[in-house]
């Protein structure tokens, strides 16, 4: 390229800029799966770029170098991948909506708890991270566990089961919804003395 | 490489003399970065090393990811460096119908490159078996895939078919995927 030319301490890095849906360069998104949605994104945020992608001229450019059947053969891959595409998605919101995010408080002394956060995973938050900014935030002891069969929670040393709802609500309220939190509180200890007795 | 997605994984501070040294390896390997190298690399920047699968190690500055190096070879750029850079390495083309298949992430094969569509260098300026390239696609700006070429690209012309390289970086792979912060 012609930049090489230029004195080498000028910042010469070009920017590029990158689809918000399916993260390629916008060239690519046809490719990506969610094509349509690629489109209507890049029309909103780069309406430049738009027109240079997608007016007319561009797309029989871009048609007339292949042959008739290879044509139908990539327009018929793309749509499989994009009805795949949307079938994962429609799958994910099914799942976000029937999952639940679980704040249990557990008993761990007669008068002192924790609570434990289950289920935020799903809609996409990292544990560890969370973990960590809930410690912070109401400086405890805070950490990302494993539960016996394998899955992550978090655990936060004291009862701060509401405040945490609070904090979620607060922070995280763009992906979580309301109705999908509960709050539990864990007398396990309680039944199984039950248990006992009966026994 | 790359397929399958990519689980977060942790990462550590690379010593300077060995950063040092890697920058060095990187100028080495590519000279046409040689202009760019302080605004990549600053001297000053702490280089951050995250382990990936198969013994790949990928260096990072400030969350950016720079390359990739895998235990056995010379560091390779991610796509969003040579993005920003395309001059750095040679580039060859894949033709139109080749496009979907790369980005799949299938192995490239000689004929998207032979084609009319495609692109190899003239006999002068051949590439050797082994050497890193960008491969960029008909009618497209940006570079699509790169990794190490598996056969030369005379020999490509005189074949014309058979795997040109097995084992790229894609767009849309997991280390283009990878979420860094």
């Amino acid at each position: 390229m012609a930049e090489v030319a230029d004195g080498p301490l000028e910042p010469q890095a070009r920017h590029v800029v990158y689809c918000g849906v399916c993260t390629l360069p916008p060239e690519y998104c046809e490719f990506g799966g969610t094509a349509k949605k690629c489109e209507e994104w890049l029309e909103a945020k780069q309406p430049d770029l738009w027109n240079r992608l997608y007016s007319e001229d561009a797309v029989t450019a871009n048609l007339s170098t292949l042959s008739l059947s290879a044509q139908e053969r990539a327009a018929k891959d793309a749509a499989k991948k994009e009805a795949k595409a949307a079938q994962t998605e429609a799958r994910d919101a099914e799942r976000k909506a029937a999952s639940k995010i679980q704040i249990k408080r557990v008993e761990r002394n007669k008068r002192k708890h924790v609570t434990v956060i289950i289920g935020l995973e799903v809609f996409g938050l990292e544990n560890k991270k969370l973990a960590k900014d809930l410690g912070k935030k109401f400086a405890t002891g805070s950490s990302m566990t494993r539960s016996a069969a394998g899955a992550e929670e978090i655990t936060v040393q004291g009862d701060v089961s509401e405040d945490v709802r609070d904090w979620l609500l607060e922070v995280h309220g763009d992906k979580v919804p309301r109705g999908n939190i509960e709050l539990i509180e864990d007398k396990k200890k309680k039944k199984a003395d039950a248990a006992a007795g009966i026994v | 490489m790359f397929k399958k997605e990519i689980p977060t994984s942790n990462r550590s501070k690379v010593k300077s003399s060995v950063q040092r040294g890697l920058r060095q390896r990187l100028l080495e390997a590519y000279p046409g970065f040689e202009p760019y190298i302080e605004e990549i690399m600053p001297k000053k920047g702490s280089l951050e090393a995250v382990k990936l699968p198969d013994r790949v190690t990928l260096y990072t500055i400030d969350s950016i990811p720079l390359f990739f190096q895998p235990i056995d070879g010379p560091p390779i750029p991610h796509l969003k460096l040579i993005h920003q850079f395309p001059s750095a390495l040679p580039t060859i083309q894949i033709d139109r119908g080749a496009i979907r298949f790369v980005l799949s992430g299938a192995a490239l094969m000689a004929p998207g490159l032979t084609s009319p569509g495609g692109r190899l260098p003239e006999k002068e300026n051949a590439l050797e078996a082994g050497s890193i390239v960008a491969i960029k696609a008909e009618g497209k700006e940006e570079v699509c895939l790169v990794g190490t070429l598996k056969v030369g690209t005379e020999e490509m012309k005189s074949k014309g078919k058979g795997v040109v390289m097995d084992e790229g970086h894609y767009l849309g792979d997991g280390l283009w995927n990878m979420q860094l912060d």
